[in-house]
């Protein structure tokens, strides 16, 4: 039978341990003693006969506070599935407890109140479900008992909300209006909501697909342990975290670079002849080579980035602030290093997405840093591999976890290209040409009124002052590392790039903001429709704004987009945001 | 609920197992690798039988990285402690015995007749003082996060201070499987491999496993009397009060604690097969059955571990 993991999320008093409570009452996973001590207790802050929060809120203090501090973890089944839940808090002090039942979650469950729509705390809870990349979302709008059941006040909630939703990427979100109180849509299909016609909650639960996390598979087996009874026996321990591992493989050790091939995969019940993911397993090798606790083995086809400077998301988890001039301690996989974060790029505004420049960063903030560690690491994008790509910082003096880091997928100076010389960096050429160096990514419907448009916009923001070409990206012949180096470096050298894409290039266009780093592009869509045969195009999910171009309309909306690019920063000092691949 | 099917092999497909199986293997060698003396308490109860299979499955062909040890509150059931000796025996593995008894003697703990009766509390001494005398860095514990709420709470590596306290209101963050064992002198972690298993997980590991287990956790007959709804067995350690009847009846454990205060459950279940038939519809949790200490207040568990139980 197979396992779902999921979390609750959501602002404080929503409902969460509430919702898990009336989940586990309605299928039958509480059990008559459970019950009893809810019913028992002195406490109850529902409007029901027992207080069902109290079936996962178990410390003292959570029940005098009649608010959850830490996450509980809850067990339970029905015949198609096992459930592990982990009920988190929605107070922002403790949004580091949050992450922690986030962090291994299948799935998560926003919980917004009904009566107040989406709040800060829902959308910092949804932007960590993103960062940490939980595939599949629940938005549950909860207490519909307050409003009636209307539909009018969930099609509010919904459309105040989904648009930035729908920005963070998940591979599915499910919006369901219930009561945790009444269990209307919890476990069965609520009978006041003929409206919505959608899964009750554990229906979906019971049916979402559990897509796997790790969408690259290459080999990765980080040695937790050297298991040496006697001398012939020499095996490496650990969980292989990504890939298949068949005997006779040949495999390269990081970081000593020497090869070798499997000669055994060994487990405790039987030696197997191949093993994929994630499973614990010893390896032993054809040859004496050195390895020990921290290295890792890979193909030597399929490396991960060997690298002491990389950059990563930050959400920081400790009372005292991030200090730049402090050493901190990374946990990688099973290897424990020295670092110092070199630079913080810019802190996420939780609420406008916006990248705020920041010198510090406070709990529960998200940023972007690059970190330089003493020694070399070996790591993915979290988006590639969710374990070769996570980290924790530790304070070496205070001994605790003061921050979970992602690694990104866009890395500085990642691919190929012609490198250039210069001794004077982007930003000292952004403060001379007094605006941003920006990527801007044209998409039209129509060919001939984006390049047109194109044109018009090159010539207003040069006669703005600014540093601007436009890019045939036709003439990159589809090679989007190309195009991506090329676009580097006009990005090095200070300049606006305007980039006429087809609308269709759907690839070129992800490529372009993954690896260059969500500050660097921003998309905008040319709506022409006057200049449209057919008018049923596709428009892109991320565009970051929408010019309205008229025939004729070509100053008007060159004005319009330039505006725009002005207030979003290209002048000043704040980046442009893109809202979409911004976090 | 879920019901199960008799057949074995059937169970083998159970991802799930394996899934958990892999989890506590992992959090086992992360902390032999990263501990300088850990150590594994082993009461000779269901939960610790299934670490030590955990164990060998982290180890061996290797020894075990660290010794075993039993906190004996002088209040055990016969059976389980002859298991314990057999089993560390049967493995080839150290077993470090540490008793109340002795602490009683030694005059570091005061029996209060009459109020606490258990040894729950009172082992707590012991065990600090066991922590100590070897200079243990990290504990394993058998606890599962499903037994109670405050245990529902407690991280897998959990930080205890140089009191052995448990800080419910400050714990570490735990992301992914990076567990953080950072601790300064004095200081320990108490780690849970077993967290996320359930009763019948536990039950369906031994099944699976062909688990060895003390006979008392199966159908036996046994005198016992009912008091406050609970089936409590008699022995000189726990003798009947003089208006109860005495009755033999059919009986297993759920949990083999203190045998003051643990109580047993009519059952003819005689095989793991039929525990866990048992198991999958049972409407009370284990220690709702079976533990008479835990009902004393809200908060009995979350206090006993504030101050150093585990
Ligand atoms: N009317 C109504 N009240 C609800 C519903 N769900 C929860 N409540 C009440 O809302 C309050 C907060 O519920 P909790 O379940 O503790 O909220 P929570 O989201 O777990 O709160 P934190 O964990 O502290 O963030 C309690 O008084 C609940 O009884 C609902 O569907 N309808
Ligand atoms: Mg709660």
């Amino acid at each position: 039978m197979d396992l779902l993991r999921f979390s609750t999320a959501g602002s404080v008093d929503d409902g969460k341990s509430t919702l898990i409570g009336r989940l586990l009452f309605d299928s039958k996973g509480v059990f008559e003693d459970q019950l009893e001590a809810a019913e028992r207790s002195t406490v109850n802050r529902s409007a029901g006969p027992i207080d069902l929060s109290l079936l996962t809120d178990g410390l003292r203090a959570e029940r005098e506070q009649g608010i959850t501090i830490d996450v509980a973890y809850r067990y339970f089944a029905t015949p198609k599935r096992k459930f592990i839940i982990a009920d988190t808090p929605g107070h922002e002090q403790y949004t580091r407890n949050m992450a922690t039942g986030a962090s291994t979650a299948d799935l998560a469950i926003i919980l917004i109140d009904a009566r107040y729509g989406a709040l800060v705390q829902s959308r910092r809870h949804t932007i960590i479900a993103s960062l940490l990349r939980i595939p599949q979302i629940v938005i549950a709008v909860n207490k519909m008992d307050l409003v009636g059941f209307s539909q009018a006040r969930f099609d509010e909630i919904q459309r105040d909300f989904k648009p930035f939703v729908d920005q963070m990427g998940f591979t599915g979100v499910q919006w369901i209006p219930l009561s945790a109180l009444s269990g209307d849509n919890v476990v069965t299909p609520s009978a006041v909501a003929p409206w919505y016609t959608g899964p009750s909650l554990l229906e979906h639960l019971e049916t979402v697909e559990i897509a796997p996390i790790d969408v690259r598979d290459d080999f990765r087996f980080p040695v937790q342990f050297v298991i040496r009874p006697n001398l012939n026996f020499r095996g490496f321990a650990g969980l292989l975290a990504a890939g298949t591992l068949k005997v006779g493989d040949e495999v390269l050790a990081l970081p000593a670079g020497t090869r070798s091939k499997v000669k055994q995969i060994h487990t405790h019940d039987a030696d197997l002849a191949v093993v994929s993911a994630p499973r614990c397993v010893t390896v032993l090798l054809e040859d004496e080579i050195d390895v020990s606790r921290g290295d890792m083995l890979v193909h030597p086809q399929r490396m991960p980035w060997v690298k002491r400077d990389f950059d990563a998301r930050l959400v920081w988890m400790d009372a005292t602030p991030l200090d730049v001039t402090r050493p901190y301690l990374i946990k990688h996989t099973t290897r424990t290093v020295r670092v110092k974060i070199a630079q913080l790029l810019y802190r996420i505004d939780t609420n406008t997405l916006e990248h705020v420049p920041a010198t510090t960063q406070q709990l529960n903030e998200i940023s972007r840093v690059r970190i330089s560690a003493a020694q070399a690491l070996y790591l993915d994008s979290y988006d590639a591999n969710r374990t070769t790509g996570s980290f924790i910082l530790i304070d070496p003096l205070t001994n605790a976890t003061v921050a979970a880091g992602m690694v990104v997928a866009d890395q500085p100076g990642e691919d190929q290209g012609v490198a250039t010389l210069s001794r004077i960096d982007r930003a000292a050429r952004e403060a001379h040409n007094g605006h941003r160096a920006q990527a801007i990514l044209l998409a039209g419907t129509s060919r001939d009124a984006q390049s047109q448009f194109a044109h018009a916009l090159e010539t207003r923001l040069f006669h703005r002052g600014a540093q601007v070409l436009v890019l045939d990206s036709e003439s990159a012949k589809g090679d989007v590392a190309v195009l991506t180096a090329t676009v580097r470096l006009l990005l090095g050298a200070g300049l606006v790039a305007l980039i006429d894409l087809p609308l269709d290039k759907r690839a070129e266009r992800d490529a372009l903001r993954r690896s260059l780093g969500a500050d660097d592009v921003v998309e905008m869509l040319i709506e022409a429709p006057e200049f449209t045969a057919n008018s049923d195009f596709q428009r892109p999910v991320l565009a970051d704004c929408t010019i309205g171009l008229r025939r004729g309309g070509l100053d008007a909306a060159t004005a319009q987009a330039v505006t725009w690019l002005a207030d979003h920063g290209l002048f000043g000092t704040h980046r442009v945001v893109s809202p979409g691949a911004g976090i | 609920m879920e019901s199960f099917a008799q057949n074995p092999s059937q169970l083998h497909a159970q991802s799930h197992l394996q899934a958990l199986e892999d989890e506590s293997i992992f959090i086992m060698r992360e902390v032999a690798a990263e501990f300088e003396r850990p150590c594994l308490l082993f009461s000779g109860g269901k939960d610790s039988i299934v670490m030590l299979r955990l164990a060998e499955k982290a180890f061996r062909p290797g020894k075990f990285p660290f010794p075993l040890m039993h906190i004996d509150t002088g209040h055990n059931f016969p059976e389980v402690i002859a298991f314990r000796d057999y089993r560390a025996a049967q493995l080839g593995e150290r077993l470090i015995v540490r008793s109340v008894e002795d602490s009683i003697k030694a005059g570091r703990i005061v029996e209060r007749p009459g109020q606490d009766n258990s040894r729950n509390r009172m082992q707590i001494p012991t065990l600090l003082d066991g922590i100590a005398e070897f200079r243990f860095d990290a504990v394993f514990g058998g606890a599962r996060r499903d037994e109670e709420k405050a245990r529902a709470k407690e991280r897998i590596y959990s930080f205890r201070d140089s009191h052995g306290q448990w800080d419910p209101k400050n714990q570490r963050p735990e992301l992914w499987n990076l567990y953080n064992g950072r601790i300064h002198k004095g200081e320990h972690i108490r780690v849970f491999p077993i967290s996320n298993w359930t009763e019948l997980d536990i039950w369906q590991y031994i099944a699976t496993e062909q688990l060895e287990i003390p006979s008392i956790y199966y159908a036996h007959r046994r005198p016992i009397v009912i008091r406050n709804g609970l089936v409590l067995p008699i022995s000189d350690l726990l003798p009947a009060l003089p208006d109860e009847t005495v009755e033999e009846r059919t009986v297993r454990f759920r949990t083999v604690g203190d045998a003051t205060c643990t109580a047993c459950v009519e059952s003819p279940a005689a095989t793991p097969w039929q525990v866990i038939e048992e198991t999958a519809v049972t409407r009370i949790t284990e220690r709702g059955a079976t533990r008479v200490d835990d009902k004393v207040s809200e908060a009995s568990m979350e206090d006993r571990k504030r101050a150093g139980y585990f």
